[in-house]
């Protein structure tokens, strides 16, 4: 059992619906960075979601290249994204901690060497944009064998035919793309989400969380009560990039928890 | 040659991999887009009505056959090989892009697509699918590096007099792959009427197969046109990669001829060394995976994308087009890189000793004919892709050259 699967076990047992928080590693530099993923699970989150930044990010909006850009600007890699894991695990154990990216800085590194690397850090699971069901034999048949979590998105464009061969080699949860469309570009509509979770939910016994256009507690709330649960991403990169000081940043992390626990 | 192949030209595999290289890297949002347009262009290629709406559209509207163009100055004043040019500079639009953009964009109405998307470096690529949109009326959009902007602004007017919007790319450098991730942010945004026009062999499983296809056009003539003009195949076949539309298309019908050299031509830029201001991606740059294949990129020891450095707009990409990877590493393609000081000079060599204005990423093949064709004997015969023509380019290259172009008389500034 991972911390994944552990967290929503626990989650499962209380009732409770899960918070995702999103953040860049690296992003402004290291330092911050770190502070603000060891604040994280104090400000309510249940899963982090760790951005490993890439030159190319294909599926995501100015708001998350940006922070990639500053991420790379200010020297972050792959090995400082491992050694930050490393640090917040020093302190917590339990938070499980999700590898977000793309493919190209893992394949560069040796798929092997990523995978032992991250097992060793602490990092639970893998959520890679450009991988989809057609490329399993590259990282997530592996990821699983070194006993990570790969979690995979479905999108409103995962039809039925499409979606067994999307949650075949899932683990830990579904995450669901509420949008057609890039991160933080357009808002995450319950009437629309809630049709499409009921649907993933018919063919999975995995958590469904949902992601991409959640922006408010409020909306948080509202997604989470359609679904297992709700991740906000650009919201709090938006609050990093504008600078404020981590503890407003982990206020504004702490508001956006509480809307989905209220769910 | 290896003895496992009876054929070159049997790739793409059903999962879009030549040898390792190619694949479908796209995020789920796209997974289901790209498998339907493989399965509409599998019905397509075999769909004899297909092929004769676009034979129409090559014959009246672009005007292929292209010649095959015997270049006996250049040739005598290298004193070497018996040089042809395949001139596709004189297709509709300027270059041999709208080969394949006529062939998407028919795709692209039958699966009753309404809004067409293309990414563009030089612009020719744009101004094809800008033509096409034009002549059926087609809503077109553009993504365009800021600063190809810049650089290649006739070619934007160009776009925004045959009616598609031309939208600048400020992110990273404002290049081709800059441009590329926006018309795929694009594409996963708008997916249910948007056709993505991708203008190279590059890019997820089935566009390095589509667009190759499609560009194979110019090889097929290239091949008959040298029976008819030598009675036999040519010994060596070049040209420019960018991505590699224009080579794949002049290769493609000559994979399986194992007398005839193929050699790539990479842009140098200011030179292949550890500086990396170039766009050789097979010469200076290792397999990683980009823009929905695995390919050959510029890429930094943590793999992360490194912008190119080319003079030419049409070469600034950091990838290459993933048969070519293939081709490259099983050795039945040679690939070299030219520098763009060397390709000025081929630049300003074909203008006075042929009367035409290369482009200048065609300009890059000519220079490495320049470099092999003296010291080869005078029955070789060489094939190089004149892929467009160098309008477009007049300011870059008055640049480079250090003309004054803003006076009605022109005055050297050396």
């Amino acid at each position: 059992m991972t911390r994944i699967d552990q967290t929503f076990a626990d989650l499962k047992a209380q009732g409770r619906k899960a918070f995702v928080a999103y953040v860049m590693a690296g992003d402004p530099d290291v330092a911050t960075s770190l502070e603000v993923v060891k604040g994280l699970p104090g400000a309510g989150v249940d899963i982090i979601e760790l951005g490993l930044p890439f030159t190319d990010p294909m599926a995501d909006g100015p708001t998350i290249q940006l922070a990639g850009q500053r991420a790379l600007e200010g020297g972050m890699t792959v090995d400082k994204t491992l050694q930050m894991v490393r640090d917040f695990r020093s302190t917590n154990d339990t938070t499980p901690i999700v590898l977000m990216g793309y493919y190209n800085p893992i394949y560069s590194r040796g798929v092997d060497r990523f995978l032992a690397e991250a097992v060793e850090a602490g990092i639970d699971g893998l959520i890679v944009v450009d991988l989809p069901p057609e490329e399993d034999d590259e990282l997530c048949i592996p990821a699983q064998k070194a006993g990570l979590n790969f979690i995979r998105l479905a999108t409103p464009t995962t039809d039925d035919k499409r979606l067994p061969r999307v949650l075949q080699n899932t683990s830990g949860f579904v995450y669901y793309v509420s949008i057609t469309g890039i991160t933080g570009s357009a808002e995450a509509q319950a009437s629309d989400v809630g049709p499409e979770v009921a649907r993933i939910k018919s063919q999975t016994n995995l958590p469904v969380i949902v992601g991409f256009g959640i922006n408010t507690p409020d909306r948080a709330k509202t997604i989470a009560s359609v679904s297992d649960g709700a991740v906000v991403g650009s919201a709090i990169v938006s609050q990093i990039a504008a600078g404020k000081p981590v503890d407003d940043v982990l206020d504004f992390v702490k508001s956006l928890a509480d809307g989905a626990h209220s769910a | 040659m290896n003895d496992l192949f009876n054929s070159f030209m049997t790739g793409p595999d059903e999962n879009g991999r030549f040898g390792n290289f190619g694949g479908r890297f796209v995020s789920e949002t796209l997974m289901p887009l790209i498998l339907e347009l493989e399965e509409q262009y599998e019905r397509a290629k075999t769909d004899d009505s297909f092929w004769a709406e676009m034979h129409d559209l090559w014959t009246h509207y672009v005007g292929r056959p292209s010649p095959l163009y015997f270049a006996e100055r250049l040739t005598d004043h290298l004193g070497g090989a018996k040089i042809y040019m395949k001139r596709d500079e004189l297709n509709h639009t300027g270059a041999h892009k709208i080969n394949n953009v006529l062939g998407q964009i028919i795709l692209a109405r039958r699966m009753g697509k309404t809004r067409i998307i293309a990414e563009t470096g030089a612009g020719q690529h744009g101004v094809a699918t800008a033509t096409v949109c034009a002549k059926f009326g087609l809503k077109c959009i553009v993504y365009m590096g800021a600063h190809d902007v810049e650089r290649q602004a006739p070619n934007v007017f160009r776009m925004r007099l045959l009616g598609a919007e031309v939208i600048p790319v400020t992110s990273g450098r404002g290049t081709l792959k800059d441009a590329m991730n926006d018309a795929l942010r694009d594409w996963v945004t708008n997916v249910r009427d948007t056709f993505y026009c991708i203008g190279t062999v590059a890019g997820p499983h089935p566009y390095p197969a589509m667009v190759r296809d499609f560009q194979s056009i110019i090889g097929k003539e290239a091949k008959e046109q040298m029976q008819a003009a030598e009675g036999r195949l040519p010994d060596t076949i070049i040209a420019a990669i960018g991505g590699g539309s224009n080579a794949m298309g002049l290769f493609y019908p000559f994979l399986d001829d194992t007398s005839v050299n193929i050699i790539g031509v990479e842009a140098g830029g200011k030179g292949v060394n550890e500086k990396m201001e170039h766009c050789a991606s097979l010469t200076g740059g290792r397999p990683g995976v980009l823009h929905g294949n695995r390919t050959y990129l510029l890429q930094d020891e943590d793999g992360q994308i490194l912008e190119g450095f080319s003079i030419s707009a049409g070469l600034d990409y950091p990838g290459i087009g993933p048969e070519h990877a293939w081709l490259h590493d099983i050795g039945r393609a040679q690939y070299v890189s030219i520098t763009d000081v060397e390709a000025l000079e081929a630049f300003k060599l074909c203008c006075e000793q042929e009367g035409i204005i290369p482009a200048l990423e065609p300009s890059h093949a000519l220079a490495h004919v320049m470099k092999i064709a003296p010291e080869l004997p005078k029955d070789h015969i060489i094939c190089m892709n004149m892929c467009g023509r160098g309008d477009k380019d007049i300011f870059t290259v008055a640049r480079a050259l250090g003309f004054d172009m803003s006076g009605p008389e022109g005055r050297s500034v050396e």
